[in-house]
């Protein structure tokens, strides 16, 4: 198993190394400088900046460069923040995410591969057409709705009628937890050393939520199509002619087999855990990747941008890996090999 | 209703007016009418007849193993064991019945492990269920168990997963599997279709023996009227979700009643008489729709002998004196029939 992972990772070198190229090229279209500067900045202010940034080395010599920077995590200063880097950025922008997106992965995939377990099981009766009915209609209403009502009824209502329980805030972030650090044999090991849920709550809780909502629609839907192909299995009836019971042949026999479908499906959005989910940061204020992300897009803050991308392209690769091992772990029949 | 082939003997499953009904698009469908025989512990029953006549329905309702919000049996059919009505019993009920007294193999072995459990554990699990053994117990059993169905290197194969093993030894497997708790009836549902001629014949030895040793009952589904004359004990021959006749093997092969059987009969290959360039005799026609069952006879469309009454009449059940019954109103011998007398 280790050489397939060895071998995955250097197949995806070549990938991961086009991807860069692309990024960088593309950012050069156009001369990144005039972007930054406006099309009326003099030919000095120009040279000074092209020549600070290293821009008036031969591409290759670029490519090159960031390459070997950014295998030391180093994609140099942020053009709009003057004296930030963008590690800095990415450090302090990539816990907000987690904070959103993880809760809401982990609350949606368990709710919505049980529910559509039950209606696949169940699938025909009311309580299997109740709940597709509830899953259309959850994902037909837009992000925007569920955003806009619940910080109107979540947080904005009670804070103006004075209500005793106010719980969620209308928008910002506060960080629920302070880091420490600790020295164990001489080395540098961080830990979070107070944790706050109310701050959680008052700052994540709701965008989890939504999110929730959001997803559940689709991850409902396509859970159940995959349970119910399950259902029909030969494998099923030998199950049930055991004297096996519905949890049994629910929560084992069928769960197990979904697996493979289910595992492709979290891996998928693995990638997106870490850039989360840019409208609920938008709306909602938190300083997490997404945002980040488009800020230097619309800012034009081309370090920032690249080191993003790169960033974002290697836990796509990663976790791709990840997956084809995740499958042999569950189905026997698949040999990495 | 068919008598056993030893009137002393109690029987231990006693089917009476089976109907099973579907509901269709089309309407509802009796895929199974009114259906009755008995099983006598340590007897092989044959049930045959072509594709779609009820004879996976008929044991499948037996086990309760239809899709419960299609399918209805009928609330005057009884199906007696050990003091039960399985037709009317609790879920509950039948978790106890199903796998512990009366188990099931199917037609598809290729598909009817499940695919991502050990072969080991697939056994055990039937084991758990059933029994108070432990862990280590049950995987003694399973061992034992694959042992007894003839798989080499049992202590190995219990870990392995089932695509790695061939269709014959899935069968044996499911065999297993359906034997770990000493069932007092097996019912098989064309276990040998999906394999090749020479294992379905080391896979009915097997089942043979297992039979003896465990005098097991075991219900055998199939249309396959020469494995039916190699295992089968008596015969149960269905048509368009009738019993249109039933007796012991030796009856039903050497003195047909009903003309459908007679012609299922001929269609068999014979080694020695086949004469060379004559086509296999056929029956012409094909089964009725369950939607639109004919007024008479169900078999009337295609039989040779078709009378008037047939078409407009449909016959009962008689029973013969000699523990054989049949649905036609102009039987082939008249019994008691000397057994001299050419049947067919």
């Amino acid at each position: 198993m280790w050489s397939f992972i060895l071998r995955r990772l250097l197949y995806n070198i070549p990938v991961y190394l086009g991807i860069i190229l692309l990024v960088m090229a593309l950012l050069r279209v156009r001369n990144p400088v005039y972007a930054y500067l406006g099309k009326n900045a003099d030919e000095k202010q120009v040279e000074q900046f092209e020549k600070s940034f290293g821009l008036q080395d031969p591409f290759i010599v670029q490519y090159g460069h960031f390459l070997w920077n950014g295998a030391r995590l180093d994609f140099g200063e942020s053009w709009k923040y003057k004296g930030t880097t963008v590690r800095e950025k990415l450090l302090t922008s990539i816990p907000p995410s987690l904070s959103i997106t993880v809760p809401a992965l982990i609350l949606t995939t368990m709710i919505s591969i049980t529910v559509g377990l039950i209606s696949a099981f169940y699938r025909g009766r009311w309580i299997d057409r109740l709940l597709v009915i509830a899953a259309v209609l959850g994902m037909s209403i837009s992000f925007l709705v569920y955003i806009i009502f619940g910080q109107f009824v979540g947080a904005f209502l009670p804070k103006q009628a004075g209500w005793a329980l106010q719980p969620f805030e209308i928008s910002g972030y506060k960080p629920w937890y302070t880091m420490a650090s600790t020295d164990i044999f001489g080395v540098t090991v961080p830990y979070p050393s107070h944790i706050s849920p109310g701050t959680w709550v008052a700052f994540c809780l709701l965008p989890v939520l939504i999110s929730v909502i959001v997803s559940m629609g689709y991850d409902t839907r396509f859970y159940r199509a995959v349970m119910v192909e399950e259902c029909n299995r030969d494998y099923i009836i030998t199950a049930k002619a055991k004297g096996a019971t519905k949890n049994k042949i629910m929560f084992v026999h069928m769960l197990k087999n979904a697996m493979i479908p289910i595992i492709t499906r979290i891996m998928t959005t693995l990638p997106f855990l870490i850039t989360g989910s840019i409208l609920l940061e938008i709306f909602f204020g938190i300083p997490g990747m997404g945002r980040t992300l488009i800020t230097a897009i619309t800012d034009m803050d081309y370090p920032m941008i690249q080191g993003f991308t790169a960033v974002i392209a290697l836990l796509y690769i990663l976790s791709i890996i990840l997956t084809d091992v995740l499958y042999a772990l569950v189905d026997p029949r698949v040999r990495l090999s | 209703m068919i008598q056993n082939a030893n009137p002393q003997a109690e029987p231990i499953l006693t089917v009476r007016n089976l109907t099973t009904r579907f509901r269709t698009d089309r309407g509802l469908v009796t895929a199974v009418d009114d259906v009755s025989f008995d099983i006598v512990a340590g007897e092989t029953v044959g049930i045959v007849g072509e594709s779609g006549c009820g004879k996976t329905v008929t044991s499948k309702s037996i086990m309760r193993l239809l899709p419960e919000h299609v399918t209805r049996i009928d609330p005057r059919s009884r199906i007696m064991f050990r003091g039960n009505n399985l037709a009317t019993a609790s879920e509950k009920t039948m978790r106890e019945v199903r796998g512990d007294q009366i188990a099931m193999i199917f037609q598809e072995p290729m598909t009817s492990l499940n695919p991502v459990f050990q072969i080991g554990w697939q056994i055990e699990e039937a084991l758990k269920y059933h029994t108070n053994l432990n862990r280590a117990q049950r995987r003694q059993r399973a061992i034992e168990m694959l042992r007894l169905v003839e798989i080499p290197n049992p202590e190995r194969r219990v870990r392995e997963y089932p695509h790695q093993l061939s269709g014959g030894m899935r069968q044996r497997v499911m065999i297993a599997i359906a034997l770990c708790c000493e069932p007092d009836i097996l019912i098989a549902d064309e276990p040998t279709t999906a394999l090749d001629v020479t294992i379905q014949a080391q896979i009915l030895n097997l089942m043979e023996g297992l039979k003896r040793k465990l005098n097991t009952a075991i219900v055998l589904i199939t249309h396959n009227l020469g494995v039916v004359a190699q295992v089968c004990d008596r015969v149960l021959v269905m048509y368009a979700g009738r019993v249109i006749e039933s007796g012991t093997v030796h009856d039903i092969f050497h003195r047909p009643q009903h003309p459908y059987t007679q012609a299922l009969l001929e269609s068999i290959p014979k080694r020695g008489k086949r004469e060379h360039g004559k086509r296999l005799p056929t029956i012409p026609g094909i089964v009725p729709s369950l939607h639109e069952l004919p007024p008479g006879c169900r078999f009337a469309e295609r039989c040779r002998y078709k009378q008037e009454k047939c078409v407009n009449e449909e016959p009962e059940l008689l029973e013969s004196g000699d523990g054989r019954s049949y649905r036609c109103f102009f039987p082939l011998t008249q019994a008691p029939v000397a057994p001299t007398v050419e049947g067919r």
